[in-house]
């Protein structure tokens, strides 16, 4: 890993000016909230728009060097259990990057555009999965790294179509998942209709200048307001998302995490581009046997939330736990504590009940379904 | 009126002390979801922490200021949390204690003291 010195986003500013509470994350000045607090700022999201800076993540360009886009996506394919080939252009997917032990090195959303694909990995993983693509792939793709240069907002929530639309008519057309280049305020933009809240919304990649100004265009929307990483993190638990280097991880495999959706058929055993990937091996025997532990759902049975870490027990009294919470708190919307952890496969189903130990106590809860809020994505 | 290190405020009468946060406190928390007070009628010792506050962010502790025991606590801010952050220094009081020796408070800070202290902080 590069870099130990704490960058700025090219928002700083805006946050600052904003009264936001700034702190350090994944080597990023980020705002944790602004003065209406994560409270408000999640209702918000729900309720209208939350305009979030996320230019901490990294956005990185494949390009192919035999100029076959079809040789670029097999040869990401070696590394992406995704049916890379198969996605359209103008399409985007969430895939994972695996390691040999079936464990997840990252998380990411990978975009087919017309002659090269674009992914957007995570901001504390970039840099590694920069190094480890340009040492996999140094044949096949030439690897541009925006890091710094390019920036992401995502708006998100119910009115965040309407509050783009009156800079972009064209996004309503816009499908979940789809990508498009447009102009906004005058400078190109990368148009995704996705997010990380459960909400329908937009991720919009812009370079740096343009940040600062199209942020300022869309927070004077009355229906958009700005949200901080604090809001952003209840958000996503509520809409069952996987923050990787908690819910997820180099030691977590796809199927204990639930995300074995996420490899299709055609990269499943008996498919035409069955495999090799790694950890392929390990993968299908779990996809085949079960995994020894399961993600699943937690709602406390009383109102103190069950934080990363606390373990999980079968009941009041056993002595040997069954799994830990990997991420857990208040949730707004539901309106109560709620949590995302691992468990053995013969306690993840919906309604069991647990036992967990909070602050050396061991209080009820009980086994849910993930996500705990319905998504609202704009699938057609 | 009294302030402690730990941000809280002390405030005596007939013996009793209620016990609450300041609204710098609050603010630094931020919006808060869940508290847990002692029973009444429990004896602590100083430095034990009797109360536990969660924020949207994380769970925090508050140490006992002094020896005593508890004799009521404001239920009000259990069933709704959010009050800590509309009226800390006032109706979202956390609970009323007595010391175990009198003149526990003497030690603490007052409202300039106090007022000096955070703004060291910043």
């Amino acid at each position: 890993m590069s870099g130990t010195e704490t960058e700025r986003t090219p928002l700083f500013d805006f946050h600052s000016a904003r009264g936001a509470r700034m702190v350090e994350f994944a080597s990023h000045f980020m705002p944790l909230q602004y003065p209406a607090g994560m409270l408000e700022e999640h209702r918000r999201t729900r309720q209208a728009a939350g305009l979030f800076d996320i230019s901490h993540m990294g956005q990185i360009t494949l390009r192919p060097k035999s100029g076959s886009i079809e040789e670029l996506c097999l040869a990401v394919e070696r590394l992406l259990p995704s049916d890379v080939l198969g996605l359209a252009t103008g399409r985007q997917r969430y895939g994972l990057l695996t390691n040999e032990r079936a464990g997840i090195r990252d998380d990411i959303m990978f975009a087919r555009r017309a002659n090269h694909l674009v992914l957007v990995v995570n901001a504390a993983q970039r840099e590694a999965d920069a190094e480890y693509l340009r040492a996999e792939l140094p044949a096949s793709a030439d690897i541009e790294t925006h890091f710094g240069e390019r920036a992401l907002l995502a708006l998100q929530g119910p009115s965040a179509e309407d509050a783009l639309a009156r800079h972009v008519p064209e996004v309503r057309s816009m499908r979940f998942m789809e990508v498009r280049d447009v102009t906004l305020a005058g400078f190109p933009c990368i148009a995704a209709r996705s997010g990380y809240t459960g909400e329908d919304g937009f991720e919009l990649a812009i370079s740096a200048d343009a940040a600062g100004p199209i942020a300022e265009l869309l927070a004077e929307e009355d229906c958009v307001f700005p949200v901080g990483l604090g809001a952003r993190d209840t958000l996503r638990l509520e809409a069952g998302l996987c923050l990787h280097g908690n819910d997820i991880d180099e030691d977590t495999t796809p199927t204990e995490a639930g995300l074995a959706w996420t490899i299709p058929s055609v990269r499943r055993q008996g498919g035409v581009r069955e495999g090799g990937f790694p950890g392929s091996e390990l993968i299908f025997r779990e996809i085949v046997d079960g995994s020894r532990r399961r993600r699943i759902g937690l709602v406390p049975e009383g109102r103190a939330p069950m934080r990363r870490s606390a373990l999980i027990f079968a009941n009041d009294d056993a002595r040997e736990p069954v799994g830990s919470v990997t991420s857990g708190g208040y949730g707004p919307s539901v309106g109560g504590p709620v949590s995302m952890g691992y468990v053995v496969p013969e306690l993840a189903v919906p309604g069991t009940s647990v036992h967990v130990d909070v602050r050396g106590r061991r209080l009820p809860a009980r086994i849910a379904k993930l996500p705990f809020l319905e998504p609202r994505y704009r699938r057609n | 009126m009294k302030y402690t290190a730990q941000h809280e405020w002390l405030a005596e009468r007939d013996g009793t002390v209620t016990v609450g946060i300041t609204v710098h406190a609050a603010k630094e928390l931020g919006d808060v979801v869940f508290i847990e007070l002692p029973e009444p009628g429990r004896t602590f010792a100083r430095g034990e922490e009797i109360v536990i506050i969660e924020s949207v962010k994380a769970a925090s502790g508050i140490e006992a200021p002094f020896d005593g025991e508890v004799v009521e606590v404001n239920a009000e801010i259990v069933s709704d949390p959010e009050l800590v952050n509309e009226d800390p220094e006032c109706g979202a009081w956390f609970m009323r204690v007595k010391p175990a020796v009198p003149g526990a408070l003497d030690a603490f800070m007052d409202e300039d003291a106090y007022r000096a202290m955070i703004d060291q902080e910043h």
